[in-house]
């Protein structure tokens, strides 16, 4: 007499395998695959055609009972000749731009740096990671405290080192020194993240090929430029990839440090946007804005990628 | 022994549906929203009587003030059932009727005997009607509150400074009348040493992200002769918004913010002003007359050291309206259970306590006692206020308004962007957009 367990042993196999005996191959893939589609459509797909689809109307999320117009493309047209939305996008360029360059040079910097493999860059290692390990909402905080004229360390360290009176000058009130700020908060969280994927970049190069240059007698700034560089190429461009897509819609970091101010100086398009859709509520509006968004990185992105397989195919 | 087993069945059964539905009754419960401030606690302290009287537990969502409006304003458009009872600000009153987030209270009102006129009318205005001037009523007036000033009445009293300044300004230095002497007595304290401290002369709104500047440079705006629109004309703004007397105001209020402020302070509401204040930075300070009490309390700054005043005049007089009415929410699952809240709250004897508590009664059983200007170091000075307030617009655009105007003051004051002239025209272009949107012109 066989126990429970076995009779459920010996029936299971032979009971899926009827089930799933009748179904051919690509039935059974589209078995597996469907739910994960079905969600993809519901959470991506669906809201993206229906924002697409208000994009074209005067819809308010708070008057629902409204009468729902359509206006065709007045709402891209209205956003495109705005003054304020090219504001707010030479300040997103600006923001990008610069943060990223600052990121690879220090990230690389660093990865070239704990590449040595020197007593104890373990431990470094763990400590210069930590930033990013952070919310952008606890750094945002955090740095808006750092950065006070008067008590913030910041400030405190500059005037240790320059020797000017720390409230003689404000970092996130200043017009000019705004952007910066932003700019340096967002290096200080994300170097570590670059300094991660180039380090990945370094340790693939395979030793015999320094070793076959020292043989040739090439100097270390002639390996640098024929080596290591060509090769961690990909690596880089994937970090700027990666950087490029995230602090394009960068919000939670500079609406806490400087919401967008003085005035609109620090006003990224993710603010605009935000502000649009769910203060003002213009929802069709901040649709149109947001499609624009979203084709403008999605574009970009694409070109990128396709850069990028260039250099990996050399 | 099967009768005795099915007679304890029996009873044990009875008794648990009894303690059931005692649970039952013990576990209704109502959800009341508001910010998160000193008001708020006071408020906990008084609903306890409430739930003494009625076995109705409260239960409270306060939200900081800097995500208030965008966290229930959320809710109120989501229709969320999270809030059975709303304190929402006043200038929601128009988009919570228009949209139907409140209940109307009229025939409530009526059956309950709960007079509007038993409460100020500034407060019935600005709190509970819409439109506004007519007997529509959404809200009864929960907190009253304004903008006022408190100031260092300790160095204000130091004969040095005293005398110094009486030298400088051919005055005594006392609490200030007007704006210019308001200025004068703040460049006179600014980056002055006070007990080996470096100081400083003002502290004003200037935060950009919700509606700090807003609250604040339009204290300075009105008394100029600033107006949101022509009286006789509805919605013209045109000559209003940006009147030469205007433009003044807002000059004026830049120029206090470049001469007189704290270093830093670019983006700072209510409590930033409480900390400038509270460590002893700063000899003014404007924010609402709802913090005053807490201050007073201060063990640093409070008791003798701090002095009130009223907003100050200029060509006119007017201080910037706070305060918000209590609604219930028109999606809230225990609508009668908060309606016999809001009945509790108007009691004049629930309202007396409410003021002794923390909380500013509108009620004029409270307001109209010849000892109330005595009963705090600050409530003459909230009498004389609360006659004097304007508020912002209360239109359901409103949300677009004060963004607008957040953008073009910030712009101008904090990142020198332009002239007073230009961002105040700017201002009239982007009202005038959105109530063209509203089709209100």
């Amino acid at each position: 007499m066989s126990t429970l367990a076995e009779r459920a042993v010996a029936r299971t196999p032979n009971r899926l395998a009827l089930r799933l005996g009748n179904l051919s191959d690509k039935a059974i893939a589209w078995l597996f695959i469907t739910p994960s589609v079905l969600l993809l459509l519901a959470i991506n797909i669906f809201p993206l055609l229906w924002t697409i689809q208000l994009s074209f109307t005067n819809y308010r999320a708070n008057r629902p009972n409204a009468v729902l117009r359509y206006v065709g493309l007045d709402n891209y047209r209205d956003i495109l000749t705005d003054p304020e939305i090219w504001h707010a996008m030479q300040a997103t360029a600006h923001f990008v731009l610069w943060s990223i360059a600052m990121e690879l040079v220090l990230g690389f910097g660093l990865a070239l740096l704990i590449n040595r493999r020197f007593r104890g860059h373990s431990f470094w290692t763990t400590i210069i990671l930590l930033p990013m390990m952070l919310s952008p909402a606890v750094v945002g905080n955090f740095w808006t405290f750092l950065l006070q004229p008067q008590i913030g360390l910041f400030n405190n360290a500059i005037a240790v080192l320059t020797g000017v009176d720390p409230s003689s000058f404000q970092m996130i009130g200043d017009v000019r020194l705004a952007p910066w700020s932003i700019i340096m908060v967002d290096a200080w969280m994300w170097t570590p993240y670059v300094m991660l994927i180039c380090l990945a970049g370094l340790r693939s190069i395979p030793d015999y090929i320094y070793e076959a240059a020292e043989v040739d007698r090439a100097s270390p700034w002639r390996q640098f430029w024929s080596i290591t560089l060509p090769m961690v190429m990909p690596f880089l461009m994937l970090a700027i990839l990666f950087r490029a897509i995230e602090n394009f819609k960068m919000f939670d970091m500079v609406n806490l440090l400087t919401s967008g101010g003085p005035g609109s100086t620090t006003e990224v398009a993710s603010i605009t946007l935000k502000r649009e859709a769910f203060e003002k509520w213009r929802t069709g509006y901040s649709s149109a804005l947001a499609i624009i968004l979203f084709v403008t990185v999605f574009g970009a992105a694409n070109i990128y990628v396709k850069a990028l397989n260039r250099v990996k195919q050399r | 022994m099967i009768q005795t087993v099915r007679a304890l069945g029996v009873t044990a059964v009875v008794v648990a549906s009894c303690l059931g539905g005692q649970a039952a009754a013990q576990t209704k419960q109502l959800t009341l929203c508001w910010a998160a401030w000193d008001p708020a606690n006071a408020l906990v302290e008084l609903s306890k009587d409430f739930t003494a009287k009625t076995g109705i537990q409260m239960k409270y969502e306060f939200v900081p003030w800097t995500s208030y409006a965008d966290r229930f304003l959320n809710e109120l458009n989501s229709k969320g059932k999270l809030c059975d009872l709303i304190i929402g600000d006043s200038q929601w009153i128009g988009g919570a009727a228009e949209n139907g987030h409140y209940v109307k209270l009229n025939d409530f009102f009526a059956k309950e005997k709960i007079s509007m006129d038993d409460f100020m009318p500034a407060t019935v205005v600005g709190y509970s009607q819409w439109p506004k001037n007519t007997a529509n009523y959404w809200a009864l007036p929960a907190m009253g509150d304004a903008i006022g000033w408190t100031y260092r009445k300790d160095w204000f009293a130091r004969p040095e400074i005293q005398a110094e300044f009486r030298k400088k300004y051919e005055r005594d230095l006392a609490p200030p009348q007007t704006w210019d002497e308001l200025k004068q007595i703040a460049e006179f304290f600014q980056g002055r040493e006070i007990d080996g401290k470096k100081v400083y002369g003002a502290y004003i709104y200037t935060e950009r992200g919700s509606e700090g500047i807003t609250m604040g440079v339009t204290n300075a705006l009105y008394d100029w002769g600033f107006q949101y629109d022509n009286p006789k004309k509805p919605y013209q703004m045109e000559g209003f918004v940006n009147s030469p007397d205007a433009v003044k105001g807002l000059e004026f209020y830049k120029s206090l913010y470049k001469c007189c402020t704290a270093p830093g302070m670019s983006n700072a509401y209510m409590s930033e002003g409480l900390d400038a204040f509270k460590s002893g930075q700063v000899a003014m300070q404007m924010n609402f007359f709802a913090f005053f009490p807490g201050l007073y309390k201060d063990p640093n700054v409070g008791g003798d050291k701090i002095g009130f005043f009223v907003n100050p005049k200029q060509k006119y007089h007017f201080t910037q309206l706070g305060g918000q009415g209590i609604s219930v929410v028109s999606y809230a699952e225990h609508r009668d259970d908060a309606l016999s809240y809001i009945k509790w709250f108007a009691q004049p004897d629930v309202q007396k306590k409410w003021w002794a508590l923390g909380g500013y009664s509108c009620h004029k059983a409270v307001l109209g006692d010849p000892s109330f200007p005595k009963s705090a170091p600050f409530a003459a000075d909230f009498l004389k206020s609360m006659d004097i307030v304007k508020d912002f617009w209360a239109e359901p655009a409103y949300a677009s308004l004060l963004l607008d105007m957040q953008k073009r003051v910030h712009d101008y004051v904090v990142a020198d962007k332009g002239t007073a002239k230009e961002a105040l025209d700017l201002l009239v272009k982007d009202w005038q957009k959105v109530f063209k949107d509203e089709g209100k012109i």
